[in-house]
Order: structure tokens, then sequence, then C-alpha cells
């Protein structure tokens, strides 16, 4: 079974005159524990390709199945419970690192292992595992406003990993940083997916970033122009 | 985990000042409470503490606190003579403002029987009056010393006694000096006064031929003697006998010309009812204005922190956090500065209500109905909020 499959995945973002597809009939399947990029310049809908699988972005047309489930086919199938689904199979890292200012790190990864039923004292055990293995077990009680770009990446990180999610979808998770720093998110995420036997989509416009990825999909003027790598 | 408390833990000093700020606007809609409830009580203070059933006043008036009501003192006599009455006593009352100090000094001032009721209710320090004459009982409230003396009318009175707290309808603190001392006060004209009506009384009756200089001079005398008479009161108060029946003495009473018989009930209704209803509708008016108030800052307060957070809420949302938890951030934040601002508020007012100079009266009741009032206000201007962050999209996290 594959973690993601993408059908004909049609987006197209307002109407008449007006209307810019943004993503025009992606097909592509990703099993788990691959690692997958999505390279591309800015404005070619790596991001809007991104959201729609993620139950963030109402596909217009086609399909998306995430480990199995039908979730999208000709916009979303009536009756889902999105936000379930986020939580328990997806996972997301951004660029703004999105963590919550006014949760210490710590906080900031329980916080996603709360909202999914965990006991407090799960929730704390699992996030300073998660942590520890990032090498965060020193910035545990900090805000993020303490944190330097690669730590608040790598607690976005964690957050993303703690309900051990089938998906894990990242957008531009090393343009905030500096090369070295962003290189070192790509090896994390790259021993993440094998470990944890997860899909990870990784967008970025960086191809530097990309080496060692399993495929490369190049995206120009939303169309996936070339898909580099096994098979 | 409680993301409203770790919020604002870690904006404590936003909302602490907010807190503070709409603290003091809740202490003062605690004081106008307070104020109107005090209003009460000095209202009906002279009318407790002088316990009586009946208050007779002169016919017509709603007298005696309300309307002037004058009397003559003897008619105690005959109502202690109507069956059902135990007991009846005469009592003065006039509102007296002096200089003293350099400062204009009001108080009120009651004359009583000695041998009556109707005196201070409790002695705290000194003693009760016991001579006729010159001596006075003072309320805590006037600030004056045992053996201080005042000048009142044509003679010094001296602090005998001091009683607790006891003030006039409006507030003035009450002395009490003995009824023919009162009398005098209030009713003992002016020596040139008397002086000239004498002689017109005398000039008027010379006018009249058939009298002897005899005759005249005796009518002279006793026409001085009426009108120079002080002994008027402004109502007598009456005690009933176990299980006589209130309305028929008050009905006997009444068909007497000339008089009126004032239940306390009715009394108090009088005072309540028509002396202070304007007071206490003004200060209920000030209360509803505040609390609206209270109300569009909390909204704005609330909605403001909302519009702070819509990245965390999008956030939230985009790792599927269920509407509750948001929801809950939300309302508990504004419950909790509702509550917080409450304490405040309490906290002024409990420190401070005894130096407002008119009487303040925290009734549990009242603190318990505003207390109820704030939260439901809180959670209600929480919804401005709430419908704000159930709008936010999960995709508006992405944004840089
Ligand atoms: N919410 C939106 N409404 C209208 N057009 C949009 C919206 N989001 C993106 N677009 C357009 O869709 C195209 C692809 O955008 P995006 O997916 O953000 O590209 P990328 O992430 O590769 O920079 C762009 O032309 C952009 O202007
Ligand atoms: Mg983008």
């Amino acid at each position: 079974m594959y973690a993601i499959e993408v059908e004909n995945l049609t987006k197209i973002y307002g109407k008449g005159v007006t209307a810019v597809t943004a993503i025009a009939d992606a097909t592509f399947q990703i099993e788990p524990g691959e690692l997958v990029a999505i390279l591309g310049p800015s404005g070619s809908g790596k991001t809007t390709l991104l959201t729609a699988i993620g139950l963030i972005n109402e596909p217009t047309h086609g399909k998306v199945v995430i480990d199995g489930a039908v979730v999208a086919d000709g916009g979303w199938l009536p009756g889902l419970d999105l936000k379930r689904i986020r939580r328990e199979k997806l996972g997301f890292i951004f660029q703004a690192h999105n963590l919550i200012p006014f949760l210490t790190a710590l906080e900031n990864v329980m916080i996603a292992l709360e909202i999914n039923h965990l006991t407090r004292t799960e929730a704390k055990k699992r996030a300073t595992e998660l942590l520890t293995a990032l090498k965060l077990e020193h910035r545990l009680d900090n805000f993020p406003a303490a944190l330097s770009g690669g730590e608040a990446q790598r607690v976005a990180i964690a957050r993303a990993l703690a309900n051990r999610p089938k998906v894990i979808l990242a957008d531009e998770p090393t343009a905030a940083l500096d090369t070295e720093n962003g290189k070192n998110v790509m090896v994390l995420l790259k021993e993440l997916a094998v470990e944890n036997h997860s899909a990870i989509l990784v967008v970025t416009h960086d191809h530097r970033m990309v080496e060692g990825f399993d495929r490369i999909f190049e995206v120009r003027d939303g169309v996936i122009v070339r898909e580099t790598g096994k098979n | 985990m409680n993301l409203a408390i770790r919020d604002i833990r870690y904006h404590r000093g936003r909302f602490i000042l907010t807190s503070i700020g709409l603290g003091l606007l809740l202490g003062v809609v605690m004081s106008m409470g307070g104020i109107y409830r005090g209003l009460f009580a000095d209202a009906l203070a002279t009318l407790n503490a002088t316990g009586a059933d009946l208050w007779v006043v002169q016919q017509d008036t709603n007298g005696p606190f309300a309307e002037n009501s004058r009397i003559p003192e003897d008619i105690k006599y005959r109502i202690a003579a109507v069956p059902g009455v135990a007991k009846a006593s005469p009592l003065s009352f006039q509102t007296i403002q002096i200089d003293r100090l350099g400062k204009p000094f009001r108080f009120f001032l009651i004359g009583y029987d000695l041998h009556g009721f109707g005196g201070p209710p409790a002695i705290i320090a000194g003693r009760n009056i016991r001579q006729k004459h010159y001596e006075m009982v003072v309320a805590k409230g006037m600030k004056m010393q045992l053996g201080e003396t005042i000048r009142l009318g044509l003679h010094d009175y001296t602090v005998v006694g001091i009683t607790g707290k006891m003030v006039s309808s409006s507030g003035d603190p009450a002395a009490y000096v003995s009824l023919a001392d009162a009398q005098e006060i209030q009713f003992k004209k002016d020596n040139n006064l008397i002086r000239n009506e004498r002689a017109r009384i005398e000039a008027k009756l010379a006018g009249i031929e058939t009298l002897s200089p005899v005759q005249a001079k005796f009518l002279q005398q006793n026409i001085s003697a009426i009108t120079e008479s002080t002994h008027t009161v402004n109502t007598v108060v009456a005690r009933l006998e176990p299980g006589a029946n209130l309305q028929e003495v008050q009905e006997r009473i009444g068909r007497w010309n000339h008089f009126r018989a004032i239940s306390d009930e009715g009394q108090k209704t009088i005072l309540t009812k028509g002396m202070i209803e304007k007071a206490r509708k003004q200060l209920g008016l000030f209360r509803l204005i505040l609390l609206v108030i209270s109300a569009v800052i909390i909204s704005l307060i609330i909605y403001t922190s909302t519009l702070d957070k819509i990245k965390v809420i999008a956030t939230l949302k985009l790792i599927g956090s269920q509407n509750r938890v948001i929801i809950g951030m939300i309302l508990q934040q504004s419950l909790l500065m509702g509550v917080i601002a409450y304490g405040i508020g309490y906290a002024l007012i409990s420190l401070t209500y005894e130096k407002f100079p008119r009487r303040i009266v925290l009734e549990a009741f009242d603190l318990q109905v505003l207390f109820v009032i704030v939260v439901a206000i809180c959670a209600i201007s929480s919804f401005v909020g709430i419908r704000k962050a159930l709008q936010v999209e999960p995709a508006e996290a992405l944004g840089g």
C-alpha cells in the first residue's frame, strides 16, 4: 500500500478569466519510508500541491489517497473529519517554523500529542524522548524566541513526528536556515523517513538541498516536468 | 495542557495590567452598589434606631423625614391613652450647619424625651444625657471628643457621650440633646423678635376700647406665652402593646383632627420609594453604563488578543486541534481575566470602603450577582473572538 497516491490532481484558484491553474493533472505514488522532493521555482505550484495532499487546500479535480484511504475525489469526500486525519496521519513542517510562541519547546511537542488523546505523562515522556533524539535535551524549557533557527526547526520536526504519522509534509523547511543547518535538517529528515517508515514529501526551490533523496519531482507552472530517482 | 494559562503566563505583564484596569472599573461598579445599599441603610438608620410602631405627624404630611411636620408636644398624652398604645414619646429633628474650625459642619440634631425612647442607640464612650439641659451625645461620625463644647443657638452644649454610627437620611452624622434643648434651638425666637411681637400685641390690645388696662395686660401675657411657646415637636412615636392591632390604633388617631399616624412600614416606604428613588435610579444607571463599558472593553481585549493569535490558531488547526481546544483557550482567558479583575475590584473596595465619605454597604448577595454578571459578560464577550478564531483557515499558518 502506498503512503500517498495522487491521480490527476488539479487545483484551480479563482474562476473565469482570473482563474489560475496552480497544479495541473499531477499523478504519482509515494511509498512508506520514501523521501521525495518537489523542486521548482517560486510560484510553480509546490505549496499548492503539498497543501492539497495535506487536507488544507481542497483540490478542484482528481483523487488523493492517504495511507490507503481516499480523502479527495473531485473535492474532499463528504463527511471526512479532516482534522482527525491531519492529526493522526500527517505531520507538517514549515518554513517559518510555526511553533507556538507561548509554549516551551517541550510543550510545543506535547500539544500535538495531547490533542491526539495522550495523557500528560505519556505526552511528556514521548516529547522528551523525541527532543532528546534530536539533540535538544538542553532546550526543553526554552521558548521558541530563545531558540536558534536550526533548533526551532528541529522542534518543529519533533512536533511533526510526534504522532508517528504515515506522511510528513515539509514546505521549504530549510529556507530560513543557512546552508549547513539546512543540510543537517535534510539529513535528519532522511534518517527519520527510514527509521519511522514514513513517507516524507519535501518542497524546496533549492536544488543543493535534495542530495540523497529517493526521488525528485521537478515542477514548472503547475506541471511535473521531470522525475528523477528510482524507477 | 492549558493553553489559556500558558499564553497568559507568557504575556503576564499585559495580562496583569488589563486585569488591574478592569478591576478598577469593577471596583467602581461594586462601590456604586455599596453606595446604593448605604443610601438605604442611612435612610432607615433613624427609623430603625427609634424602633417605633407608629409615627404620629401633622395631618396631610409625609413627615417627619420626607416633609416638615409640626405638632404640639402635649398630644403625647392623648396618644399614650389610646387603647393598645404602650408608650408614646415626642421627638424633634433638625439639620444644623454651623462653622466649626473654619469649615462648614453639618449634622442632624435629634431631641428626645429623656424618659421616653428614640434616644442614642448605644453609648460607646462617656455616658448618656442625664441633665435636662446643655448636654449632648454625638455619633462617632461627628468626630468630637468627650468634654468638647459646641455653641448651638444661645447656649454651649457639652459632649458627654459618644454613640456608634448614627446618621440622618441624607448621611449627616447625628447628635442628641434633650427635647427641651432641641425645641429651644429649633423654635426659640430671637429676643428682638419677641420684643417686637410683644409691642405689637400690646398696641393691638390698646386699640380695643372695651378692654380695661388690667384685662389688656392679662391678655397680652397669655397671647405672648402662646406665640413664644416652644412646645412643638416634629413627631410623636408610639410603641404598641403586644397583640395590639396596629391598623385600629392608626385609624383611631387618624380620625382626630390634624394628625396622621404612619406605621413603621409606611415610613420605610416613604423614605425608600420617595426620598432615595432618584438616587437609586441614578446609581443603577451608572452601574449599567459601567457594566456595558466593561463588556465592550473585555470584548475588545479578547478580540485583539485573538487577532494576535491568528497564526497560533491556524497552526493548531493545521496540526489537527479540535475546535474545543481553541474555543477553550479563548473562553478560559476571558473568564480568567474577568475573575481576576473581579478579585482585584473586590480587594480594592474591601480595603477602601470605610474611607468613603458616605456609607458603603457591601452585601454578599450584590457581590454574588455582580460576579455572575461578570462571568456572563466574559462568556458573551469572548464570542466575538471565538467567531473570528473559528473562521481562521489552517492554510493561514503557512504564510511566512
Ligand atoms: N490562495 C490563492 N489564491 C489565488 N492564487 C493562488 C493562491 N495560492 C497560490 N496561488 C497562485 O498559485 C500559483 C502557485 O502558488 P504556490 O503553490 O504558492 O507556488 P510555490 O509554493 O511553488 O511558490 C501562483 O501563481 C500563486 O500566485
Ligand atoms: Mg511555496
